[in-house]
């Protein structure tokens, strides 16, 4: 009888031992519904088969590059994995402030074998830069305010079709590209032609023809909103808040997906972190096929891997399938708009001081 | 009669001979020194919060150590270099940047010189990072064609230019951005061009709306505070309370609320729609521009107005108003020849606290300014946060910090630092 007491006592100190020596990861995330996609379709099941891995969450992601910069200067890094997009893992990466990813290695490969290099394909746009989602920043249009429903990327920028105020993203990434397709210019023509100053003039002008009736957004709830608050008619904003205020708040707005911006987000390991080996262990079971399959039952976000796409299902409450929401899905992509990485590092400090100069003069 | 003066006056001195002039120096030294024991902390928390993070702002402005560190044999190569020849850089040149990209690709530097120099010239991030991935494939000479034909950038004087010029360790580019200035290609400065013209007219709006959103806070907030220190206690203690409740409440439930008010589909358009005042399709834009700054700032900051007005006032004797009009002023002419003279202290207080916190707020115009409402600290925190070039944000936020200080002096000269009182 003492002795059976004895063993419980043993083994309630081995537990609470083990407790204490639960490594904790800090994961840098968006917050809001993203992270909580994160926290029940990696997190949640990890840490399931884990006992001695517990996940912290941080919201801080919008600040990820600068303040994993200010880690690095003060030589305390206590981030363990930083959800990024790709242009800012781009950055993060010339600067030395993550660390490259040997993707065969560290990471599953696809069911059938496929090794993760080319399951992830033409999504690997950096050494550093371990894909997750595909994200697409496309139009939503007020059903009940328009009186023809726009159908392209023109309609945008015609304000006899389409009367009223617009919302835009405040930034030029996107809007230059679209103004200039909506003025004719051939996709593989682009970045050719945003490459002359004459180029630069004319998506300008474009731009200059809706000027007035635009509001511009900075954060990615506020576009949804102004929508739902029938402020705009017509904005871009991210396909995933549409999603959920078309389908989760029953908002009067529909999708235009002509020439929709696509652009990667995914994970970066910062140098310096105190728990490497335990974060690529997550990683490897975070970026399976399985679970990236997994997140999009949570938002409409398209999974990296080409072996997920089939395994995407129904919605984990709504019950829709997944499937025709996904940015990825045929009948959504027949037109897109792949981001630009390397010309938006080449040009980017240019085209933000012009754009700001050009809002500036009102 | 009795000999009370001998030929030296007794020195004074205390229980234990020291004299008293010695001894009441050291009693004084200590006392003195216990006075600066008691500011110590404080003094050595100014220190480590503000004057070390300022001191390391300004540096930042001008600090360019990298180009020249990372770079170091092509920079030592480049010293007899005559960039005015219109001849590239011999042979030498070119081996020593090659074995410098090959050792700063092993150190992950190469990258951050790229993007360094792309602030100077579009183009050169991805100049680096290309050059970077195949440098190690070019193992023996002629260096020279081996690195024109990598990307025949490499070719171009301008390229070679600007890292001579940002080799240096310290830069004055910064500077001149932050002034819609540059360098161009031979190293001479000039203007930006027009159209990517923007801090100096963002500088202007600063001060000119900070102006204004002080103006108004003090319009606004005169009257308060008169009524405060008049009316009784009770009244005056519930009028305080309404003045700091939106102090309390958060800062962004405050913004999204004045948001929900003066959109055009918000409360106040629905109201002057519905009494007729203005007509369904003319809406007044009240928010996203200038005007939302304007209002949503003026009614954060009130609060900084009214506290050191109304303290001031308390401490007006109201026999004064009284003493005046029973000398036969009338009631306005008492009130503006007594009355405000002795609240100048509390207006200097307040208008430079509202004038200098407005001057550096950055989250209400982000969220209310629309284009037209933005302050020059939107542009600080998008190039600490978004761009990483914390080069020029040091220098544009070294550019508000002089300005301030200018104004502060100018505030000195005209109405007296001494006047001023906080409380």
């Amino acid at each position: 009888m003492q002795g059976k007491t004895l063993a419980i006592g043993l083994a309630a100190a081995l537990a609470a031992g083990a407790a204490h020596a639960q490594t904790e990861l800090v994961v840098v995330s968006w917050g809001g519904a993203y992270s909580a996609s994160q926290q029940k379709a990696y997190h949640d099941p990890y840490m399931a088969a884990n006992a001695d891995i517990k996940i912290l969450n941080d919201d801080s992601a919008s600040e990820g590059l600068s303040k994993l910069r200010a880690m690095a200067e003060a030589d305390n890094v206590t981030w363990d994995l930083v959800d990024m997009i790709a242009s800012d893992a781009i950055t993060a990466c010339d600067e030395g402030l993550v660390l490259e990813i040997d993707f065969d290695n560290a990471l599953a490969a696809a069911p059938d074998g496929t090794s993760a290099t080319e399951d992830f394909g033409d999504m690997i746009v950096s050494e550093c830069f371990i894909p997750q989602i595909v994200y697409s920043t496309t139009f939503g249009y007020r059903t009940d305010l328009v009186k023809t429903p726009p159908t392209t990327i023109a309609d945008v920028f015609d304000l006899e079709k389409i009367p009223g105020k617009r919302s835009l993203e405040k930034k030029p990434l996107a809007n230059i590209e679209w103004a200039l397709l909506a003025d004719g210019v051939a996709l593989d023509d682009v970045y050719d032609v945003l490459s002359t100053p004459e180029g630069v003039d004319r998506a300008y002008a474009k731009l200059d023809t809706i000027k007035s009736d635009v509001v511009w957004w900075a954060k990615g709830a506020v576009p949804v909103q102004l929508l739902a608050d029938g402020e705009v008619v017509i904005a871009s904003a991210y396909n995933g808040r549409l999603f959920s205020g078309i389908e989760e708040e029953k908002q009067p707005i529909a999708m235009m997906w002509d020439w929709q911006w696509f652009d990667l987000d995914g994970w970066v390991v910062p140098k310096g972190g105190k728990n490497v080996d335990a974060v690529m262990k997550f990683l490897r079971f975070a970026t399976d096929t399985q679970r990236l399959a997994d997140q999009a039952k949570f938002i409409s976000y398209g999974p990296a891997r080409m072996s997920s796409a089939p395994l995407v299902g129904k919605h984990a409450t709504l019950g829709i399938e997944m499937g025709p929401h996904m940015p990825t899905a045929p009948a959504n992509a027949t037109t897109m708009l792949p981001n630009n990485i390397e010309w938006w590092a080449d040009h980017g400090d240019e085209m933000n001081e012009r754009f700001n100069a050009w809002l500036a003069r009102g | 009669m009795s000999a009370v003066s001998p030929d030296t006056p007794a020195m004074l001195t205390t229980a234990d001979g020291a004299p008293l002039k010695v001894s009441f120096d050291r009693a004084l030294r200590r006392s003195r020194l216990k006075a600066l024991a008691l500011v110590l902390p404080l003094f050595a928390f100014l220190l480590i919060t503000f004057l070390v993070p300022i001191g390391d702002m300004l540096l930042r402005s001008v600090e360019n150590q990298l180009v020249g560190n990372v770079l170091h044999r092509t920079v030592k190569a480049l010293d007899h270099w005559d960039q005015g020849s219109g001849e590239l850089p011999d042979e030498e040149a070119f081996a020593a940047l090659v074995a410098d990209f090959q050792e700063g690709r092993e150190n992950r530097t190469i990258g951050r010189v790229g993007v360094r120099l792309n602030y100077e010239s579009g183009g050169m991030s991805s100049l680096f990072r290309k050059t970077g991935r195949r440098a190690k494939r070019i193992t023996e000479a002629p260096f020279r064609e081996a690195m024109i034909k990598l990307d025949k950038r490499w070719g171009n004087l301008d390229v070679w230019r600007l890292i001579k010029r940002e080799s240096d360790a310290y830069t004055a580019s910064y500077y001149l951005s932050a002034v819609d200035m540059r360098f161009i290609a031979d190293g001479s400065i000039a203007r930006q061009d027009e159209n990517r013209q923007i801090y100096v007219r963002l500088f202007g709006r600063t001060l000119w709306l900070s102006l204004v959103i002080t103006v108004l806070c003090l319009l606004l907030g005169y009257p308060i505070s008169y009524l405060m220190a008049t009316l009784p206690v009770r009244t005056s203690n519930l009028l305080m309370i309404m003045v700091l409740l939106p102090f309390w409440t958060s800062l962004l439930v405050r913004t999204t609320c004045w948001i929900a008010l003066l959109q055009q589909q918000g409360v106040i358009n629905d109201l002057l729609v519905w009494v007729g005042i203005i007509g369904e399709d003319n809406r007044l834009a009240m928010i996203h521009n200038r005007t939302g700054t304007i209002i949503a700032m003026t009614h954060i900051l009130l609060p900084f107005m009214v506290l050191p007005l109304y303290s001031v006032m308390k401490t007006i004797p109201p026999s004064y108003l009284r003493a005046a009009r029973s000398l036969g002023a009338n009631p306005f002419t008492a009130f503006v020849r007594v009355y405000m003279p002795n609240t100048v202290a509390g207006v200097g207080a307040g208008s430079i606290l509202v004038f200098i916190i407005a001057i550096g707020y950055y989250i209400t115009p982000a969220l209310v300014g629309g284009t037209s409402g933005t302050l020059i600290s939107n542009f600080i925190a998008h190039h600490m946060q978004v761009s990483l070039n914390w080069g020029l944000a040091a220098a544009l936020g070294a550019l508000l910090l002089a300005a301030v200080l200018a104004l502060y002096v100018l505030y000195d000269k005209i109405v007296g630092i001494d006047n001023m009182k906080l409380g």
